[in-house]
């Protein structure tokens, strides 16, 4: 509550009646969270450099999803926000995660098997498991 | 008590917002309510705008699931550096778009202006390396499915294997797209033409002699000065397979007998990559162009002074669709162009 009074406070001071709800984020907050992106943006291109396997999708992932993380919680405000604004955005994330996990769940039993030769790839990684 | 204390006052001065804030609609109590209802309005589109881009992410992650060949293969044609930089050109875009709630939270009109330009010139930079990227690619004929058709001879034909397989497409194409690769060659003028008479395409139903694709020597000898691009996959040569071998994937194939069939499979599905490259890229895109639109309109309205502390709510709800955009980005960038 504290770190919310300068912002506040500012608001105040140049208005006379009451301002709106709305946390005022600090430039030097803005400006550090600009710098991360950047630097994890030349990561998410330097990692690629390296033959990690499947773990490079999952690094890349992982980056991208620290920097949307960054992007929402700072730049968007939800950190600052009431929480209802992030439970919205979390059940999307939810539902979007149920799409994805089931679809991906079906295709690998049986896609790969349907149509001979249709997906070499997937047969390979079968085959090698067997 | 302390209750009370702190409410009346709020409450006299809702009553003077009314009075004074022409921006308060009558069924609001206060700014504050109004502005978090808006926000929690947007916040419900963003969730709607995530759920419509999850569809396409699914259909990227069953294709991916499915032919991992395919994508590690067309990510080739992608520029990261290009793509690298629009990623840059984002962020900055994003931090000047905060920036710029700032500015209307502290009620510093020009900052706000100088803010919400930088916005406009960030993503009006996107837009130009976009439209650079797409016309590169439609150039070479890489388009989504109907209307994949790459055109060799000026660049990059005949030094890669996997030029040499792309030209091969044609035989697994529908008649119409045949005639337009070769049988009836169209002028250099034609978005989804072929370059007319630089590859024939040998039919090769069920074989996959090394001979399938035939490139013509002078295809392969008269060259443009080689792009970086065409650098890049020069050196990537080595790693990739010979033509009628196919992306590794379909190599081991070969032992159960279905290898003439995927290899034959195997260009007709490079369309899945190019196909599923401009939905994504092209729907990103439309709400970048909306998201110009949106910050254009509240540039006009700042410009004329109507944000401030009191009134900032069009400033802050556009910031939050522009930043949604950059994380749409964020995630577009390293799953379609830095495949490994």
């Amino acid at each position: 509550m504290a770190e919310h009074d300068p912002a506040h406070n500012a608001g105040t001071v140049t208005l006379a009646a009451a301002p709106p709800a709305g946390h005022v984020v600090p430039a030097r907050v803005l400006l550090a969270v600009w710098t991360l992106l950047i630097v994890l943006t030349a990561a998410t291109v330097w990692v690629t450099h390296f033959d990690l396997g499947r773990l490079n999708l999952w690094i890349a992932l992982g980056i991208a999803t620290v920097k949307a993380a960054f992007v929402l919680l700072y730049f968007m405000h939800l950190r600052y926000d009431h929480p209802l604004n992030a439970m919205w955005f979390i059940f999307a994330l939810f539902f979007v995660a149920l799409f994805l996990g089931g679809t991906l769940t079906d295709t690998e039993q049986y896609q790969a098997q349907l149509i001979p030769g249709y997906a070499p790839a997937m047969t390979e990684q079968s085959a090698t498991r067997q | 008590m302390g209750m009370e204390a702190g409410s009346r006052p709020q409450g006299e001065s809702s009553m003077h917002a009314h009075a004074a804030n022409p921006y308060l609609a009558h069924h609001f109590d206060t700014p504050q309510q109004q502005f978090e209802s808006g926000k929690l309005a947007m916040w419900i589109f963003l969730a709607t705008e995530v759920l419509l881009f999850s569809g396409l992410f699914c259909a990227y992650a069953v294709y991916r699931a499915n032919h991992p060949e395919i994508f590690v293969w067309g990510h080739k044609y992608l520029d990261v550096t290009l793509g690298g930089i629009n990623t840059v050109i984002l962020i900055c875009s994003s931090l000047t778009m905060a920036w710029g709630v700032r500015a209307a939270q502290l009620g510093r009109k020009r900052l706000l202006v100088t803010c919400l330009s930088l916005t406009l010139l960030g993503g009006a930079g996107f837009l130009g390396i976009k439209y650079v990227e797409y016309k590169h690619k439609w150039h070479d004929g890489l388009l989504w499915a109907g209307q994949y058709n790459p055109r060799h001879g000026d660049t990059e034909s005949g030094h890669s294997p996997a030029e040499a397989l792309l030209a091969g497409t044609p035989a697994t194409q529908p008649a119409g797209a045949m005639q337009s690769a070769g049988m009836t060659p169209r002028g250099e003028g034609q978005p989804a033409g072929h370059a007319a008479g630089t590859i024939e395409p040998a039919l090769r139903p069920f074989t996959a002699s090394p001979a399938a694709p035939t490139v013509r020597p002078e295809a392969a000898a008269g060259q443009a000065p080689p792009t970086a691009h065409s650098e890049s996959l020069k050196a990537e040569r080595s790693m990739l397979p010979m033509a009628a071998v196919g992306p590794p994937g379909l190599r081991v194939s070969e032992q159960t007998g279905t290898y003439q069939l995927a290899a034959e499979q195997a260009p007709r599905q490079l369309w899945i990559f190019f196909s599923i490259y401009f939905l994504m890229t092209g729907l990103h895109a439309l709400h970048v162009i909306g998201g110009l639109g949106a910050i254009s309109w509240i540039l006009v309205r700042s410009a004329q002074g109507q944000f401030g502390p009191m009134y900032y709510t069009p400033v802050d709800l556009v910031g939050l669709y522009w930043h949604l955009v950059d994380v749409i980005w964020i995630f577009l960038f390293p799953l379609l162009y830095l495949i490994h």
